[in-house]
């Protein structure tokens, strides 16, 4: 387990209160979560990863391209895993009926894409860059912009939810979800970097944003045939 | 060179827009020949439902082997949200025991990952079957859990359906693996 992953319990995150497990997470025998990522049983069209085409028109907002690679810890690419994202519109609100944000609902804006990476690891979505949006975490609690992403890799070990951040956001610093993770070197792997030359002139902008998965356990048992 | 992992985020209360899909929760169809059905609710440390979680299932084959290339059938994996009362329910059939790396044999059991707005980090547990008690003694991992804490991992028959409910925290809380 990598010290740099935030802990379950971040007081400062109110919602860890009380979901946090209190007890110890109990180590299982090396190996014993060695085994293959899960199948994913859904289907991928070919627009999944274009959030900008779901609809009759186009939707409110800045254009932009998020891309990069997904790689193993040892630095291999991660071929032919489905990558999931999710976000909130231009306003910063989403299409749930939980979110209560005063802000408008594009009709043309879904805000959920899937792909899956090419040979080299890599993946690329086209959307809208997504809006800051208030939380009750605390009085004046704000989101930084952010995109949801969810990702299997090849071992079951691999599973990854997590957000990827906008270079410069004047809320990072103040947002105890990113801040809940304990090194500045951590929280900076979850910012992506303005990208000019995947940046389409005319068009969109670019953001670059690579992706580590665990891969498996360091000594395993054996090497499955 | 081994290199730095990137972090995990919670999934966040607006997940629904993303993650869930169709079906999600039959990993067998409810007709199927050994179909079961899995309710459950997932509570916190009051022991309120959670209702903006999300849990997968993935389980080996009947012969205990995890798939690793879809074959058009069943994968082995399911992904259901907590309704408003924290209850989620899957529908699938019970797995072979799969071999631990060791050469153990494990009672069968199902993987459950645990994702919601408050875990900053998904968590991981078991589902094992109470109809299974000679397996379940001598299964590697429950032995490992101290024996007041076993049966929060193995589901409780009810009127024809697998409860298995998920605490997240205090009395009872389901026990969570290292992952």
């Amino acid at each position: 387990m990598s010290e740099r992953e935030p802990p379950y319990l971040y007081p400062d995150y109110v919602g860890t209160r009380l979901r946090a497990p209190a007890k110890p997470l109990v180590d299982l025998p090396e190996g014993y979560h060695d085994f293959p990522a899960p199948l994913f049983p859904r289907t991928i069209a070919e627009l999944d990863h274009d959030l900008t085409r779901q609809h009759a028109g186009e939707p409110i907002g800045e254009r932009i391209i998020v891309a990069g690679r997904v790689l193993d810890s040892d630095g291999r690419p991660v071929r032919d895993t489905i990558v999931e994202v999710w976000q909130a519109n231009a306003a910063g609100r989403y299409l749930d009926q939980d979110d209560q944000h005063p802000a408008p609902l594009d009709p043309n804006f879904t805000g959920a894409g899937r792909c899956l990476t090419d040979g080299d690891g890599r993946y690329r979505f086209v959307t809208i860059k997504p809006g800051a949006y208030p939380w009750k975490n605390h009085r004046n609690a704000w989101r930084p912009a952010h995109i949801h992403f969810s990702l299997f890799g090849t071992e079951f070990r691999s599973r990854l939810v997590t957000q990827m951040y906008f270079p410069g956001d004047p809320l990072m610093p103040r947002d105890p979800i990113l801040q809940s993770i304990p090194d500045q070197a951590g929280r900076e792997r979850l910012v992506s970097r303005f990208d000019p030359e995947t940046t389409v002139p005319e068009w969109a902008l670019a953001y670059r944003w690579e992706i580590v998965l665990r891969g498996r356990s360091a000594t395993p048992f054996e090497d499955e045939s | 060179m081994s290199q730095p992992l990137t972090p995990s985020q919670t999934v966040g209360p607006f997940f629904g827009v993303g993650l869930p899909f169709e079906k999600g929760e039959q990993i067998a169809s409810p007709g199927a020949a050994g179909a079961i059905r899995i309710e459950g609710q997932v509570l916190d440390g009051n022991g309120d439902p959670v209702p903006d979680a999300l849990l997968e299932i993935w389980q080996p084959d009947e012969h205990g082997r995890y798939r690793k290339v879809a074959d058009g059938k069943a994968t082995g994996f399911g992904r259901s949200r907590t309704d408003a009362e924290g209850a989620f329910h899957f529908v699938t059939v019970k797995p072979g025991a799969a071999t631990a790396p060791d050469g153990r044999l494990q009672a069968p059991h199902l993987n459950v990952t645990v994702f919601a707005r408050g875990l900053l980090r998904h968590l991981v547990t078991r589902m094992y079957f109470p109809d299974e008690t000679e397996a379940n003694a001598i299964d590697p991992v429950l032995n490992l859990i101290e024996p007041a804490r076993r049966e929060t991992l193995i589901a409780k028959t009810c009127g024809g359906v697998l409860h298995f409910d998920v605490r997240l925290q205090g009395e009872r809380e389901t026990v969570f693996f290292a992952i």
